[in-house]
């Protein structure tokens, strides 16, 4: 059963051949003897999620079903959920029971959809390999000493591993793409402001956005169909209408003009991962598509520009963590500040520190012309490359990571090289552009994700041209062999 | 090149009310310099007249109708915090 | 040395919305600590900020009233730094593009003469909440209440030159808000304060000298107390030879002095950068023209109207038009008597000094400009002198009446006060007076005409005040001269 996908176990339900409540169980039963391995998930609510299941069990027979009703998911522990612990990774946040919901989770309960738990992440989201997890490293399913990606390294190991059929993720840089790479899952990020920032931690603002982590475009678009939409809580929410984006998958991709940058395909990537995009663009070709180089000149701009932005975002957003109103306090503060800097002391890891410490540097009186300013104009040179590339193509596609996935440890004492691993993805975060990474092969026996880009709010095209590849291919359908 | 010593990071961390402990400062000096001599790449571009980017999509704020939304929730809001007393929050005494 | 003073000022003025600037909650004052407070306002992880329309109107309109430049196109800013105050750590505010740009208003000084003091900008931004220092377990408490109110901070240029200025310029910005109806403008509450920035220079010069910052003084009183004594304090560093330093102060009211704020000042660097969770604030010139058309007649144009349409002096139409109160209890009863003058004096005389007398706002005066109306009518039309309107004023002002226009006729048939216009009444009283005084009569007709008024004050006596003083005149002279 837990090989089957959301479309799947939806039909199953409908069907009668299963309950939401048997089927919530076995989700539970495969985390609790499996999780141990893994330690994709931060928290488990089974209560919570049997309770759900019932009622979603109920509303089943009273016909008020939708395709998510009583199908089982995990959410990234970055997006408040009433009267659960939300940690965001962070010891800051241990203590942190939220009063209220995300907008996002409100959604998903509205559909009938059951939440099993909160998965683990990199610290606040800042990571590509969730090693900066307060609560530890997650392991990827496919290879225990590599890590799964990050930020939402957790969610993607749990729905690789089959600990759930579905999960959110976040995306900054590149942390729903990244790991949906590493761990072989399709994973979307939305256009900015496609789906509503309200109770999702922010890391950074001008940059965050919610998406699903599945394991096929199909699955994909029925979560997106729940979580996308305008939010009156949220200013950057866009008010624009949400299509059905399932409605297209079956569109015919024939004639399809795919862009590929040659800076994705410069110095840098792996060869091995390099050979299996190729081989995944060759079958597109198959398929009609016709293919043409592209450039995108200000590609290697898009490193040092994000890792202004987003620290400079950052650096305010968490300075709410005060030790004050809520979270981790330090004991016995002497004074104000002193009450402040051992707090955030003690709550903070050593990315987190950092990130709010190249913020604050790069905020601060003198310097924010040269960092902040600068960064944000070289954030609309970026974007513009994308648009006039977009005057030739339907899609850009690329890998979604220069390698598959690295060893646990491997990286951490070298943060830039860390910071790299996003290369091919912080771009999009920057023009607020949708990204998807789909399954396309495997390289030294790890997954590898080929990204397709679009332009704003193309998340059915960026979906349609996903399943097509998935309906010829059955990269999406391998499983871990452990976790089969 | 940017050079951060010891005593920028202190200056930064307390601006960013941030405990850093004395022996991982070097540390982050030199992260903060790396990251910094990573970012100066952006000084080879010329950005004269471009106007600064500061959301991805060219939006406008929306307005909210000025009605009271919000009830009094600080039974459930203050639960867990880490400490009050008569629905205040507390914090070492504040000498003005 | 001759010394010139330097001030300019920057008001907060809290707009009267409803709700907060970015929440929900509401901006009531007085409630228990934090039941105002949401999770925006608390700024707990994951909140959002969403932008209260009716902050960015208020706004408008001031700009407008103060003839400014209104920006299409404005931004919030954060404003970082960390006070237990400031659950977010930053304020959102507007640093790079305000919403209002250069204006100017006239304030009138001593002499009568006006002066035009420039408004530099404008702009909107969230109040903090409050720290309770009192000992709540040897800790300072937090009440976010007032977090999220919306605030307009209007910054003066540095035009004005003495304290008095800034007083006169301080009074009149507070006048326009409350004409506006923009804010409240209550200063108990709050809801209007002042910083002072406060420099001197030698005369002549051009360069401005280093200035004092004095912090969040809340009535006009002590705005002229704390320059003073700042000026005081500046002088006697700089006649001693030395220099001022640039700081941020606090007034002491009790003390009367101003202290050094150091704990604001300790790394002072807050780090502004466009707020990523809201986006530009945009208006356009169609909806700022649609703003324009629902100004109020404001004070400069309803005192230029006193006078050219109802006569008043400019000094009267001055003072009727300073409290928007004041300026429509006037035209209220001035409408209803068709009288403005007598409606003037007795607004500026007997309805302030009352008011005063009992340290009353005119918005609070007891009696209403119905019950005026209605006493005003009883002294047009002779049923009693001005004289006797004041005790019957008076008892209004106790809590005499219903609060309607009949209130006037039934305390004056209550009291016995009408007057008296029966001739052989008057004749009677008159004949009595005329025949217990042979001596003053005897003077009268022997040439001393000034005992006119010892007769009429008796008359009056006599008839406890109510006999008509213009009968009784005649009749007396008729009677005396005979």
């Amino acid at each position: 059963m837990y090989n089957k996908t959301i479309a799947e176990l939806s039909a199953g339900l409908e069907a009668g051949e299963f309950s939401s409540v048997e089927l919530t169980q076995v989700y539970l039963d495969r985390i609790n003897s499996l999780d141990e391995q893994l330690n994709s998930f931060i928290t488990v609510t089974p209560e919570r999620a049997l309770e759900q299941a019932k009622n979603a069990d109920i509303q089943r027979a009273a016909g008020n079903a939708g395709i998510l009703n009583g199908i089982p998911l995990a959410q990234k522990d970055i997006f408040c959920t009433k009267d659960v612990k939300t940690s965001c990774g962070s010891k800051m946040l241990d203590p942190f029971i939220s009063p209220y919901n995300a907008t996002t989770i409100n959604k998903f309960n509205d559909s009938g959809a059951v939440m099993l738990g909160k998965t683990n992440m990199d610290e606040f989201a800042m990571g590509s390999s969730n090693e900066t997890s307060w609560y530890g490293p997650v392991k990827n399913p496919w290879k225990q000493d590599a890590v799964p990606g990050g930020s939402s390294g957790g969610s993607a190991a749990a729905v690789a591993a089959r600990l759930a059929p579905a999960a959110t993720g976040t995306d900054t840089g590149g942390s729903i793409r990244q790991p949906a790479s590493f761990c072989g899952i399709t994973g979307l990020k939305p256009t900015y402001g496609r789906v509503s920032r309200y109770g999702m931690i922010a890391f950074a603002s001008s940059l965050d956005q919610a998406g699903p982590m599945t394991r096929t475009a199909e699955d994909a678009a029925l979560m997106l169909n729940v979580m996308a939409g305008m939010d009156p809580r949220d200013s950057t929410s866009v008010d624009e209408a949400v299509p059905d984006y399932t409605a297209n998958l079956n569109d015919s991709i024939e004639g399809l003009k795919i862009g590929l940058p040659k800076e994705y395909f410069s110095e840098g990537l792996d060869d091995s991962v390099a050979k299996v995009i190729e081989s995944a663009v060759k079958e597109y070709e198959k398929m009609g598509a016709v293919i043409k180089e592209i450039s995108l000149p200000t590609s290697n701009l898009a490193v040092p520009t994000y890792y202004i932005i987003a620290p400079s975002e950052c650096s305010s957003n968490l300075s709410r963590m005060d030790g004050v109103r809520f979270g981790h306090r330090c004991k016995d503060p002497k004074d104000l500040n002193d009450l402040y800097i051992r707090s955030r002391g003690e709550g903070f890891g050593p990315e987190v520190k950092r990130r709010i410490l190249v913020g604050t540097y790069a905020l601060s009186e003198g310097f924010y012309d040269a960092y902040y300013v600068k960064a944000q104009k070289t954030r609309r040179l970026i974007a513009n490359d994308f648009n006039q590339a977009f005057d030739d193509v339907d899609v850009i596609m690329g890998p979604a990571a220069p390698s598959t996935a690295f060893n646990i440890g491997e990286l951490t004492d070298d943060p830039i090289t860390m910071y790299l691993s996003d290369i091919y993805t912080i771009a999009v975060n920057l023009a607020g552009l949708p990204g998807m990474s789909i399954p396309a092969g495997f390289a030294n026996d790890m997954p590898v994700g080929l990204q397709l880009i679009g332009k704003h709010f193309a998340e059915s095209k960026l979906l349609n041209v996903a399943h097509q590849f998935q309906k010829e291919t059955d990269w999406h359908l391998k499983a871990p062999a452990s976790f089969k | 090149m940017s050079r951060l010593d010891k005593s920028d990071v202190e200056k930064i961390a307390f601006l960013a009310r941030l405990g850093v402990d004395e022996q991982d400062m070097p540390e982050y000096a030199a992260n903060l310099s790396n990251i910094l001599d990573m970012v100066e790449q952006l000084n080879s571009v010329d950005t004269d007249g471009v106007k600064p980017m500061a959301h991805p999509l060219d939006a406008v704020q929306r307005l909210r109708a000025d009605e009271v939304t919000e009830v009094n929730d600080r039974e459930n809001l203050q639960s867990h915090a880490p400490e009050t007393a008569e629905g205040l929050y507390l914090v070492p005494r504040v000498v003005e | 040395m001759q010394w010139e003073v330097v001030i300019g000022l920057e008001i907060h003025v809290q707009l009267s919305t409803k709700s907060k600037i970015f929440s929900g909650a509401s901006t009531a004052y007085g409630a228990e600590p934090n039941t105002q407070a949401c999770t925006v306002d608390l700024g707990l992880p994951g909140v959002l900020p969403v932008f209260n329309g009716e902050a960015l109107k208020k706004s408008v309109m001031f700009g407008l009233a103060v003839g400014a430049q209104i920006n299409e196109r404005s931004v919030f800013d954060r404003k970082n730094y960390f006070y237990p105050d400031s659950p977010k750590a930053y304020q959102i505010s507007q640093l790079y593009y305000p919403v209002v740009g250069e204006g100017h208003i006239d304030i009138v000084l001593e002499d009568g003469s006006q002066k035009r003091i420039g408004v530099t900008r404008a702009h909107m931004e969230e109040d903090a909440g409050k720290s309770l220092h009192e000992n709540f377990h040897k800790q300072t408490g937090i009440d976010l209440n007032r977090a999220g109110t919306p605030l307009l901070e209007i910054v003066s240029e540095p035009d004005m030159r003495s304290p008095k200025e800034a007083v006169a310029y301080m009074r009149k910005i507070h006048s326009i808000v409350r004409y506006l109806g923009i804010s409240d403008g209550n200063m108990q509450e709050g809801s209007f304060r002042c910083d002072a920035n406060v420099s001197l220079r030698p005369k002549g010069q051009e360069e401005f000298g280093t200035r004092a910052e004095l912090k969040n003084i809340n009535s006009f009183r002590f705005v002229e107390k704390a320059i003073n004594v700042e000026i005081e304090r500046q002088m006697d560093i700089l006649e001693s030879g030395g220099t001022v330093t640039q700081e941020t102060r606090l007034y002491d009211s009790e003390k009367n002095e101003t202290r050094s704020m150091r704990s604001k000042e300790e790394a002072n660097d807050y780090r502004y950068f466009p707020d990523p969770d809201l986006l530009p604030i945009v208006i356009s010139a169609e909806e700022i023209e649609a703003i324009r058309k629902t100004l109020p007649e404001l004070p400069d144009a309803k005192c230029a109207r006193y006078m050219e349409q109802l006569g008043l002096s400019e000094k009267d139409a001055r003072a009727l038009t300073v409290d928007r109160d004041m300026a429509e209890y006037y035209e209220q009863v001035q409408q209803a008597v068709d009288d403005a003058k007598m409606a003037a004096n007795w607004l500026l005389g007997e309805v302030s000094a009352m008011n005063n007398k009992n340290g009353l706002e005119f918005k609070d005066c007891p009696v209403n400009a119905v019950q005026l109306t209605g006493l005003l009518k009883r002294v047009k039309d002779n049923t009693i002198s001005g004289k006797i309107a004041k005790e019957v004023f008076e008892a209004m002002f106790t809590g005499e009446g219903s609060g309607g226009e009949g209130d006037a006729d039934t305390i004056i048939d209550k009291k016995g006060l009408k007057q008296i216009t029966d001739t052989g009444a008057i004749e009677a009283i008159i004949d009595e007076v005329i025949a217990n005084n042979p001596g003053q009569v005897a003077e009268f007709q022997s040439g001393k005409d000034k005992l006119i008024g010892f007769f009429v004050g008796q008359v009056m006596k006599a008839s406890k005040g109510k006999a008509n003083p213009g009968q009784v005149n005649q009749i007396l002279m008729q009677k005396l001269r005979s």
